[in-house]
């Protein structure tokens, strides 16, 4: 009798604690993903309710997105983003435009010339890149690309060329960990059957190896581009700030976040100024989702 | 069926989040102000006098002052020695920049908004009522210089050459006696109110931006760039100056001290610290603190101000002149 007492008692104590434990588990998932939805929405919201306020007093929006003044003391107030649009576009394609071709070689290192050295000692070298402070790459900038800039080239160095390059080496290391990973997750039956027929090493490289991983490729450089997209303060450092289209790769122009960072503090809160500051921050969100579209429909056809 | 609830309860909960923020900051301060008020008036008259003398002794509390990145250091400083000295009462500083200063001071969300510029210049047609309702608590004089990389070869400019060069009618230094150079105007974004002032007092009207311009808000970037751009101008506290740039006098005036207190050099500004309505105890206790010798002689001449004692000229908003 004791003893059959004694075996079940704990048997129910388990299936309880079991039981307690579901309920916790699932409890605690659900807070956590309420307060993540609760967050994202409301930052949504936020932004676009804040950005929205200016197309609401009667700025066009055609108007603000494709106007090449930009004049937020004038009055009235004139706001055209274009020039904007336009640098937030040109510096992260142009650095995408350095940097994958860099970040491509340095995956077919790693994973198909040397992989021992390779990925003892360029990998962790080149994802150190991602962990330097945003304000380092702009002070770099500053200290030597922008002299040398303005040594080799009219102008005076600040513009859409130093932006660009400091750009494509924060956005290297995206690039090159996403090749990296694509590279080595091709099935080794490809290479060695291109091999088997006599292909050489480069030519199954570029062949066989590149175009199948394409789609995966694309996908870094997709994100590296949404990456310097959203860049602010490095980029604000270098690239001049002028309101205006550059006439040259050596002018100084603005992007989006370099306009906003600039502003944003020196605005009072509903005025005209800071209102249309958040309509820019509205159009950095809208395109951030567009390249996250782009991602997802790049993964899909990614599938080897 | 699962997913349009989601989608109700997030809605919900971000509303009622979106409604209950703010307004949580400021009680403190006047909250904790308001009592030693009362305690203090109840015992004028009474007899135990010895016990409730003391008065700084008494502060408690918190003081939250946002705004102008410039002016964080100096009222940051004058906060850490007004904490040692009043060991229950708390002052946070944050940078935010003028513009989120004077919005959160008038907003109620912060104790004091610190601006390098007259709320009125910020809070301008619709928004003129809110700078009617802060009261201005003036803490230092900023003053500024045009300066140039050195090579140019020239160390006065008068206001209308400074003018001409800011509108970009003049884009050559050979143009008002300097080497034959092209002109590269470092200057800061239109929201500045370092560029307000400049403009104000040197220039006497707004400038344009230009096209190819270089707009830099840190005043370190601004003197790296012009001390190595050939041929740069711009413009920077006298605190910034060094030997890798070159101050320019101001219609002869050059830009010191001694000038710009008595009047005769005029590129300068008010470093404004603002309440909303008259201070509570607590917060007006640290203003005058702000304005006592300890901080005036210390840390403000340290930093590069120009105390506001040391003024013996008076200047307002529309920027009319008078002597103290």
């Amino acid at each position: 009798m004791k003893e059959r007492v004694t075996l079940d008692h704990p048997k129910e104590k388990i299936s309880k604690q079991h039981l307690t434990e579901e309920w916790v588990g699932k409890i605690y998932t659900w807070l956590c993903i309420i307060v993540l939805i609760v967050t994202i929405f409301s930052m949504v919201y936020f932004v676009a309710s804040r950005g929205l306020t200016t197309f609401f007093r009667g700025v066009n929006v055609w108007e603000f997105i494709s106007g090449l003044r930009w004049q937020p003391d004038a009055k009235p107030p004139i706001f055209g983003a274009l020039p904007f649009i336009f640098g937030s576009f040109s510096t992260s394609i142009m650095a995408a435009l350095i940097a994958a071709p860099l970040g491509f070689c340095a995956a077919i290192f790693m994973t198909e010339i040397m992989p021992k050295y390779g990925r003892r000692y360029l990998q962790p070298v080149i994802e150190l890149l991602a962990g330097i402070p945003s304000v380092v790459y702009g002070f770099v900038g500053l200290s030597i690309i922008v002299p040398f800039l303005r040594d080799t080239f009219p102008g005076q160095g600040l513009g859409l060329a130093a932006g660009a390059i400091v750009l494509s080496i924060m956005i290297l290391p995206t690039i090159t960990t996403i090749a990296t990973d694509a590279l080595s997750a091709l099935p080794g039956g490809l290479k060695e059957g291109s091999y088997a027929l006599g292909a050489t090493r480069w030519q199954t490289i570029y062949r066989i190896v590149l175009p199948t991983t394409f789609p995966a490729l694309m996908t870094g450089v997709v994100l590296g581009i949404s990456r310097a997209f959203g860049e602010a303060l490095a980029v604000q450092m270098v690239i001049g700030n002028a309101p205006f289209l550059p006439r040259s790769l050596f002018d100084s122009t603005s992007t989006l976040t370099s306009v906003i960072t600039l502003s944003m503090g020196n605005t009072v809160m509903n005025s005209p100024h800071n209102n249309a500051l958040w309509s820019l921050a509205l159009i950095l969100m809208l395109m951030t989702f567009v390249f996250v579209f782009i991602v997802r429909w790049l993964e899909r056809r990614t599938k080897i | 069926m699962k997913k349009s609830l989601l989608l109700v309860m997030t809605l919900v909960l971000s509303i009622t989040l979106a409604a209950c923020g703010g307004n949580n900051t400021t009680n403190n301060g006047t909250n904790n102000g308001t009592p030693n008020n009362s305690q203090g008036s109840t015992n004028t008259g009474g007899n135990n006098t010895p016990e409730t003398e003391p008065p700084a002794a008494e502060l408690e509390g918190q003081i939250l002052a946002v705004g102008s990145s410039a002016m964080a250091p100096l009222v940051e400083e004058a906060a850490n020695k007004f904490m040692d000295e009043n060991g229950k009462v708390t002052v946070l500083v944050q940078a935010g920049g003028s513009g989120t200063g004077l919005t959160q001071v008038s907003e109620g969300q912060s104790d004091i908004g610190n601006s390098d510029i007259f709320a009125e210049e910020k809070f301008v047609d619709d928004e003129a009522p809110k700078a009617a309702e802060l009261v201005d608590h003036q803490i230092a004089v900023v003053a500024m210089a045009a300066v140039v990389n050195p090579e140019v070869g020239i160390d006065n400019l008068t206001q209308a050459q400074l003018l001409q060069i800011f509108k970009g009618e003049v884009t050559n230094w050979s143009e008002v006696g300097g080497i034959d150079q092209e002109i590269v105007i470092v200057n800061r974004p239109s929201s500045s109110g370092t560029r307000k002032t400049f403009e104000s007092y040197a220039l006497g009207e707004a400038s344009p931006d230009l096209p190819g311009q270089i707009q830099e808000e840190s005043s370190g970037n601004v003197r790296k760039l012009i001390g190595e751009t050939p041929g740069a101008i711009g413009y920077l506290a006298l605190s910034y100056l060094d030997d890798s740039i070159t101050a320019l006098s101001y219609d002869g005036i050059e830009p010191t001290e001694e000038n710009v207190t008595n009047g005769e050099y005029p590129i300068w500004a008010y470093q404004h610290m603002y309440t909303k309505g008259e201070p509570s105890e607590l917060v007006q206790a640290f203003l005058d603190f702000m304005l006592s010798d300890e901080v005036q002689t210390n840390d403000v001449v340290e930093l590069g101000y120009i105390p506001a004692s040391a003024m013996t000229i008076v200047r307002d908003v529309e920027g009319n002149v008078t002597q103290k």
